[in-house]
C-alpha cells in the first residue's frame, strides 16, 4: 500500500510484525510468555481469527477501510500537545503528550476496536462480545457495533458499574447490554472470566473483541497491531516537532494495550527509553494495589503465560486500583518478555500520586485526562526529575478524564 | 488404588458404561467433600474427580463457580485437595483431580505430580491445557505413573481431535456441547458424533461430560460413550439440601439413579 494518497497507515505501518523482530512464534509466544491455556473448545476459534487476521492485514482492501474508518470516525491523526506548564514540575524536561484522548469515544480504546470489528464482518459473525474496566472498551466497542450494525454484549464488573456510571449510560445509549458481573472482584479479571463463559457457548456467531494485549494467542499480537498506529504516528510527529527522537516515552500499563501501541513503533530505537507505570493502588505495603510487572510473578492467567498477581499456589490475587482500566492482577505477554529482556521499564505509580497529576493537568493545562492516563503523566513527572532538564519525554494521553468525574468529585471534594 | 484402566475393563466386562462424579475439594467443607464423594461412590460412581478451586473458573458455570466459592472462602488449600484424594481413593473409587492449569504450574510439575500419586491419585484432568503447551505436564505424570486426561470438543478439527488424544492417557473427555459446565435439559446433539470422531483415532475410552444430571440423560450416554461424567448436579443436590445428613441423601438417591441409568 505505498500510493495511498494521505493516507496514516500503510501495510508496514500495521504489520509491525516482522520488522522489528519482536513477533510470537506460531505458538503465540513472546520467549517462554503468551500461547494458549484455553478450553480445547474455543481453539478453533482462535485459529479462525488467526487466519483471518494474516489474510486481512496483507489485504489492500481491509488497510484502506481501516484507515478510511481511523481518519473520518476516530479522528486521526491525534495530535501531539507539549505541555510546558505542567513540565515545569519534572524540572524542566520537555513533555509532549500524544492526544489519544482526542479520539471519537475518547481513549486509544477506538483504534482496536475498528480493526476487530472490520475483522468480525470479514469472519461473517454478527454478534460481538467484550469485557471492560474503565468502560472505554465497551464505550468504544459499542460505538463500533453500532456503526457496523452488530449486535453488542459488554461484560463489566459491578464494582466498575458503579465507578463508571456515566460509561454504562453511554454504552446503553449506543444499543449495547451490559451485564454486570457479580462474582469474584467484580472488576475486570471477572469481566473477562464471564466473556470467555459467553464466548464458547457462542462461538459460532459471536466474535470476542478483547480490549487489551493480553488473552490468548492471537489477542496480544492483534490487539497490539491495531493499536500500533498511536506509535507510528508519534514518532513522524515527534521528528516534525523537535526535529529528533523523544528520550523517553511514558505510558500507563493495565493489560498493556496503550503502552504496547506507543512503544512498539520506538522498539527498534535505542536510544529511546520505554517506560510503562502500573497502578500503585494504595502502595506496596499495604497489598492494595496491580503492580503486575513489577511484584508479580510469572503464571497463567486468562489463557497466557505473564505476569500475574498471584500467591504461592497458583490463586489470582485481586488487584485494587482508583483507577478501573488498570485493576488488572495480569497484563500483555508482550510486555513481559519487553520487562525480562530489558527493552522496556515498568514502575509502580500510586493513587494519589495519579490524581496528583490528574488535578495538575487540569489546573496548568487546560486538559482533564483520565485517571488511568494519569499514571503516566505523574511517571512522566518522576523521570523528567531523572533525566534532567535536557530530556524530552513523550506521554500517550492513552485518555480523557469525562467518565472519572465521579471519582474525581469524591477524591477532591468537588 | 484402583486404576482407570482396571475401572474400564470391568466396566467393559459388565457391559456397561463407567459413572464418574466430580466435586471440589473444600465443598461444602473440607471433611464435608470426602462425606460426600464417599457418599458419591456408595451411590454407584466408578471414578471421582476432585476439583482443585481455582479463582478463575473461567470454563466453568454458576452452580461450580459457586461450589468453588465457597471452598475457597474455606480456605481450602492444596494440601487438602490432596487430603481429600487420599480419603476418597481409600473407598476404592479411582480418584483424579480435575484443575485448571496454573496452580499446578505454581506448585511444580514434578512436585504435584509426585504428590498426587503418594495420595493415591492416579491422575489428573487439565481442561485448559492444550497439547501445545503439556510437555511438561505429560513428562512430570509420566514420571508419577500417573494418567494425563484431555478434552476434545465439539469444534475440534479432526486434527486437534488426533493431537489430543495422543496426549491423553487413562481416558479422553469429551465435552458434549460448546458452552461451561452446567446440567442442561438435554444432553448437546453433538456429542455422539464427537464420541465417533474420537474413537476413529484412539482406542482409549470415551468419556462424556457437560451438562449431564439425570439417569435418562446417563442411559442415553451410556448407549455410546465409555463413561458418563456428573458434576453439576451432584453439586446442586448439595447445595439445595437444608442440612448435611439430606444432602448426602439426596446425593445417594441421584447416583442409584445415575447408576441405574449407566447400566442402561
Ligand atoms: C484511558 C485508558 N488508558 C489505559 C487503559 C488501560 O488499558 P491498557 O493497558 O490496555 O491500555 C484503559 C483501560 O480501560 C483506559 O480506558
Amino acid at each position: 500500500m505505498t500510493t495511498h494518497e494521505g493516507t496514516v497507515l500503510t501495510a508496514a505501518d500495521l504489520a509491525g510484525n516482522g520488522l522489528h523482530g519482536n513477533d510470537p512464534d506460531i505458538h503465540g509466544k513472546f520467549g517462554v510468555f503468551g500461547g494458549r491455556y484455553v478450553p480445547e473448545a474455543l481453539i478453533p476459534a482462535l485459529d479462525e481469527v488467526a487466519a483471518e487476521y494474516d489474510k486481512a492485514k496483507n489485504d489492500v482492501a481491509f488497510l484502506r477501510e481501516f484507515d478510511h474508518l481511523l481518519r473520518t470516525y476516530a479522528g486521526r491523526p491525534t495530535t501531539l500537545t507539549e505541555v510546558p506548564r505542567f513540565a515545569e514540575q519534572a524540572g524542566g524536561a520537555r513533555i509532549i503528550l500524544k492526544r489519544e484522548d482526542l479520539t471519537h469515544t475518547g481513549a486509544h480504546k477506538i483504534n482496536n476496536v475498528l480493526g476487530q470489528a472490520l475483522l468480525t464482518k470479514r469472519l461473517g459473525k454478527t454478534r460481538v462480545i467484550a469485557e471492560t474496566g474503565a468502560g472505554q472498551h465497551g464505550v468504544a466497542t459499542a460505538t463500533a457495533a453500532a456503526l457496523l450494525g452488530l449486535e453488542c454484549v459488554i461484560y463489566m464488573g459491578a464494582v466498575d458499574c458503579e465507578r463508571q456510571a456515566l460509561n454504562v449510560a453511554r454504552m446503553k445509549l449506543l444499543g449495547a447490554t451490559v451485564v454486570p458481573v457479580t462474582n469474584g472482584s467484580q472488576t475486570l479479571k471477572d469481566a473477562i472470566n464471564e466473556a470467555f463463559r459467553d464466548w464458547v457457548a457462542n462461538v459460532d456467531r459471536t466474535h470476542y473483541l478483547f480490549g487489551t494485549i493480553a488473552g490468548p494467542h492471537p489477542f496480544p499480537e492483534i490487539v497490539r497491531d491495531f493499536a500500533r498506529i498511536i506509535g507510528v504516528e508519534a514518532r513522524r510527529q515527534m521528528l516534525e516537532l523537535t526535529g529528533r527522537l523523544p528520550d523517553a516515552i511514558a505510558a500507563a500499563v493495565g493489560g498493556g494495550s496503550n503502552a504496547i501501541g506507543i512503544f512498539h513503533a520506538f522498539l527498534g530505537d535505542e536510544g529511546v527509553q520505554l517506560h510503562g507505570y502500573e497502578a500503585g493502588g494504595r502502595g506496596l505495603e499495604s497489598g492494595e494495589h496491580a503492580l503486575t510487572l513489577t511484584e508479580g510473578s510469572v503464571g497463567v492467567l486468562h489463557g497466557s503465560r505473564t505476569y500475574v498477581l498471584q500467591d504461592e499456589e497458583g490463586q489470582t490475587v485481586e488487584s485494587h486500583s482508583i483507577s478501573a482500566g488498570l485493576d488488572y492482577p495480569g497484563v500483555g505477554p508482550e510486555h513481559a518478555w519487553l520487562k525480562d529482556t530489558g527493552r522496556a521499564t515498568y514502575h509502580g505509580i500510586t493513587d494519589a500520586e495519579a490524581m496528583e497529576a490528574f488535578s495538575l493537568l487540569a489546573r496548568t493545562e487546560g486538559i482533564i485526562p483520565a485517571i488511568e492516563s494519569s499514571h503516566a503523566l505523574a511517571g512522566a513527572l518522576k523521570l523528567g526529575r531523572e533525566l534532567g532538564p535536557e530530556a524530552t519525554i513523550l506521554v500517550n494521553l492513552s485518555g480523557r478524564g469525562d467518565k472519572d468525574m465521579g471519582t474525581a468529585m469524591k477524591y477532591f471534594n468537588l | 488404588m484402583t486404576t482407570l484402566q482396571t475401572v474400564f475393563a470391568k466396566a467393559k466386562a459388565d457391559g456397561r458404561a463407567a459413572l464418574i462424579g466430580y466435586l471440589p475439594a473444600g465443598f461444602p467443607s473440607k471433611e464435608g467433600a470426602i462425606a460426600v464423594a464417599t457418599a458419591m461412590v456408595d451411590a454407584g460412581c466408578d471414578v471421582i474427580e476432585i476439583g482443585l478451586p481455582y479463582s478463575d473458573p473461567l470454563m466453568d458455570g454458576p452452580t461450580i463457580q459457586d461450589a468453588v466459592h465457597r471452598a475457597l472462602t474455606n480456605g481450602t488449600r492444596i494440601a487438602d485437595v490432596l487430603r481429600t484424594v487420599e480419603g476418597v481413593a481409600k473407598t476404592g473409587a479411582a480418584t483424579l483431580v480435575m484443575t485448571y492449569w496454573n496452580p499446578i504450574d505454581r506448585y511444580g510439575a514434578e512436585r504435584f505430580a509426585g504428590d498426587l500419586a503418594n495420595a493415591g491419585g492416579v491422575g489428573t484432568i487439565t481442561p485448559d491445557l492444550t497439547p501445545e503447551e503439556a510437555g511438561p505436564w505429560r513428562e512430570a505424570s509420566a514420571g508419577a505413573g500417573i494418567d494425563t486426561v484431555f478434552l476434545v470438543a465439539p469444534s475440534s478439527t479432526e486434527a486437534r481431535i488426533k493431537a489430543v488424544v495422543d496426549s491423553c492417557t487413562g481416558f479422553v473427555y469429551a465435552a458434549s456441547l460448546m458452552g461451561v459446565t452446567g446440567a442442561r435439559d438435554s444432553v448437546g446433539a453433538a456429542a455422539q458424533g464427537l464420541v465417533e470422531r474420537t474413537r476413529s483415532h484412539t482406542s482409549l475410552p470415551v468419556c462424556v461430560g457437560l451438562g449431564v444430571g439425570t439417569g435418562r440423560q446417563a442411559a442415553e450416554v451410556a448407549g455410546y460413550a465409555d463413561g458418563v461424567i456428573v458434576g453439576s448436579a451432584f453439586i446442586r443436590r448439595v447445595l439445595d439440601a437444608p442440612d448435611e445428613a439430606s444432602g448426602l441423601a439426596s446425593v445417594r438417591e441421584l447416583g442409584a439413579e445415575l447408576a441405574a441409568g449407566v447400566r442402561g
